[in-house]
């Protein structure tokens, strides 16, 4: 017992801030992925659509924000002035899906410790393994969903008659879903960090991401936004990520490299801030659970 | 290392507690938060561990005993990194697989082969591992029959034994286990404990295993630790370390022993009860030439002629060894003193207790028990001129419980003549 480096491992009272043994957690991947494709199988188990749900609910909730918010409200579907002509149809499904995947993922990982209490208090596996592999099964309905999304827009571009184009704008895709998983995540296991004590928070979590959603421009476009709260309106982080996915599947719209950016840096941060606060827990978050 | 606990209500307090506690320190007030006259159990820290050390060679099997609550769970948390240590450290040379319960990680709508690789995965396996050893996993569970099934409609036998296969195929070279071969029907419970054996000798596996059942620590393990309160009370030789951990337990350790206060046996008709008994011994170490000596008070509704005291012998580990009975005597109305001299004849070295009960004739002339009252009298037998055997310790788990009459043995004649056929 003296000599602690003549062992593999140690276990310690201490805690290192930044020793977030991301390797352990590469080793756990096939549990990760396991994880993904329980998940997936177990949600369509018994069901006589199967995966055909994924694309049932933001198809209802699409045309829920059309009649509603497009025809009724009548709120713009345009992020900047112009006269651009997108079909709303495909705006608010654009904007519903990410916003979709963000909100369950949000919800699903800010109840990490508490939802999967009863195997982590039995056996040891890397913590974040759990999160990561929600944000991952959650991506695999936005997959689908992206597929719609893409068929219903294959659509409205052949048939003309619309500003939709191509540009190289369309390969920032990969890196918006990356965005979106990360501040997901990061936003997730700050509140599930923080719930395994204060349990306020679990309630707060539906209701703060409804919030959420009105203060970012899903269904309705940005140029509603008065021009001098733009800048604060930008500081949600959700905001660019959402503005700039419409511009790069339409072609068109609202970018600002520094807003873009700025998002970015949030999402690394929130994303540090997240691991940070895990790594603390996790440690002894069975004993105050 | 050591654990520790803040007892009382702690944690899972609201937020707006938290701010008002915060708010009261800043200005010097008592803590709005707390209950009315809770202030110094709350505030008192609880060590589940208190500083305990021990060291386990590789290949080793280790059990851990002790009563509920002496800290056996939070050692093996401790170690499995489930919980992290209050303070002290420790070392670990190679991988651990936790089995604090079996199946931990099943989901019900999956079927019994997906998850296999989930429950493996989660106690650490890859899944090239889990490819290569699906089949003996398969085999080992005998459920081949229903393993594409989901585990929802499976029995709980089922169940237990698919999630046992898993885990006694892991790689680990460190395994952790907590009463989980208590399950599965008695063939299922032999095959894991010798699959446990097997994988420790031939592949040099440690294995630290907590159970409450006697008989499987003395199968499995080598060495034991006996917690205490979260001490470590004994480390050592496992027939050792169980007569400890039954004397830890043994709560009727006195030479007034006043029965009436014990709990009894139900079902009893309760016509004599058995109210004190006196142990006459100088203390509770015998040898197997001696008697235990008693002198019991009854009281008894009615006189009777032929009222009988039965002993029944237990060995520490709780199961029974055998039964005597006096022979039968006289009571008067009311209360008698009895003096009794139990033999402790054959009895080898260990600790022993007794049941005590009383019983006479009704009217039918059939026996009935009058009262009885389990754990009392702990024993312990030491043979200081065990048959020439006193140079080697008597090994229990080997030899039983009772040291048999020599065998006679002489040679007949030198050179015998044999009759030629």
């Amino acid at each position: 017992m003296k000599d602690n480096n003549a062992f593999q491992m140690t276990i310690t009272s201490e805690r290192k801030l930044l020793d977030f043994n991301l390797r352990e957690l590469i080793r756990y991947r096939d549990l990760i992925y396991l994880f993904v494709k329980r998940d997936f199988t177990s949600l369509y188990k018994q069901t006589i659509l199967g995966p055909l749900w994924a694309i049932i609910q933001p198809l209802l909730t699409t045309v829920v924000f059309t009649i509603i918010f497009g025809n009724l409200a009548g709120l713009t579907t345009a992020d900047v002035s112009g006269t651009f002509v997108i079909p709303g149809f495909l705006f608010y499904m654009s904007g519903s899906i990410c916003w979709t995947y963000f909100a369950n993922t949000l919800n699903e990982t800010s109840g990490t410790f508490i939802r999967n209490r009863k195997t982590m208090g039995k056996v040891y596996y890397p913590r974040l393994a759990a999160p990561i592999a929600t944000a991952c099964s959650n991506l695999i309905a936005f997959a689908v969903q992206l597929i719609m999304f893409f068929g219903f827009w294959l659509y409205f571009l052949l048939q003309g008659g619309t500003a939709i184009r191509i540009t190289p704008m369309l390969l920032l895709l990969p890196l918006l879903i990356l965005q979106m998983m990360l501040l997901s995540i990061g936003t997730g296991i700050i509140i599930s960090s923080v719930t395994t004590k204060y349990r306020d928070l679990m309630h707060l979590v539906g209701f703060g991401i409804q919030l959420w959603q009105y203060a970012s421009p899903i269904a309705y476009g940005l140029e509603l936004v008065p021009k001098q709260y733009q800048g604060l309106y930008m500081l949600n982080p959700v905001t660019p990520v959402i503005t700039t996915f419409r511009y790069a599947v339409f072609g068109f719209g609202y970018f600002q490299t520094g807003y873009y950016l700025l998002s970015w840096g949030m999402t690394l941060l929130i994303f540090f801030i997240g691991l940070v606060l895990f790594h603390r827990i996790e440690r002894t978050f069975m004993d105050t659970i | 290392m050591s654990k520790q606990y803040m007892l009382g209500q702690f944690g899972g307090t609201s937020l707006r507690d938290a701010l008002q506690r915060f708010s009261a320190r800043l200005h010097r007030q008592e803590d709005p938060t707390r209950k009315i006259g809770a202030y110094q159990v709350s505030k008192a820290p609880f060590l589940a561990l208190d500083d305990i050390s021990f060291d386990v060679q590789q290949g080793e099997r280790v059990g851990i005993i002790g009563r509920n609550g002496a800290g056996k769970s939070t050692l093996l948390k401790l170690i499995s990194r489930i919980t992290a240590p209050t303070s002290g450290t420790i070392g670990l040379n190679g991988r651990v697989a936790s089995m604090l319960e079996v199946g931990t990680g099943f989901h019900t709508e999956l079927t019994g082969r997906e998850n296999i690789y989930m429950n493996g995965a989660i106690l650490g396996m890859k899944k090239r591992e889990i490819d290569r050893k699906l089949d003996s996993i398969i085999d080992f569970s005998e459920c081949e029959q229903f393993i594409d099934t989901p585990v929802k409609r499976y029995s709980s036998g089922m169940y237990v034994k698919l999630a046992f296969s898993v885990a006694a195929h892991l790689d680990a070279e460190i395994m952790i286990m907590d009463e989980v071969l208590a399950v599965g029907d008695m063939a299922f419970q032999k095959k894991c404990l010798d699959k446990m054996q097997t994988v420790s000798q031939t592949e040099g596996r440690t294995i630290l295993y907590v159970s409450h059942q006697m008989d499987t620590i003395r199968r499995l393990c080598e060495r034991c630790l006996v917690l205490d309160h979260g001490k470590l009370a004994y480390e050592g030789e496992v027939q050792d370390a169980i007569s400890r951990y039954m004397n830890i337990n043994a709560a009727y350790f006195e030479k007034e022993v006043d029965l009436s206060a014990l709990p009894h046996i139900g079902g009893c008709t309760q016509t004599i009860r058995l109210v004190h008994a006196t142990v006459l011994n100088k203390d509770n170490v015998c040898s197997a030439g001696d008697t235990l000596r008693l002198r019991v008070k009854v009281q008894a509704d009615v006189a009777c002629d032929d009222a009988r005291f039965m002993f029944i012998l237990f060995c520490a580990d709780g199961s029974r060894l055998g039964k005597t009975e006096s022979c039968s005597i006289t009571l008067q109305e009311g209360f008698n003193e009895v003096d009794l001299q139990v033999p402790c004849e054959g009895m080898a070295d260990g600790m022993y207790y007794y049941e005590m009960s009383i019983l006479r004739k009704n009217k039918e002339g059939k026996r009935e028990k009058c009262d009885c009252v389990p754990n009392v009298f702990p024993v312990t037998i030491f043979n200081r001129e065990a048959f020439g055997l006193d140079t080697e310790k008597w090994n229990a788990a080997n030899w039983g419980h009772f040291m048999l009459k020599p065998v006679r043995a002489g040679c007949t004649d030198v050179f015998p003549e044999r009759e030629k056929v």
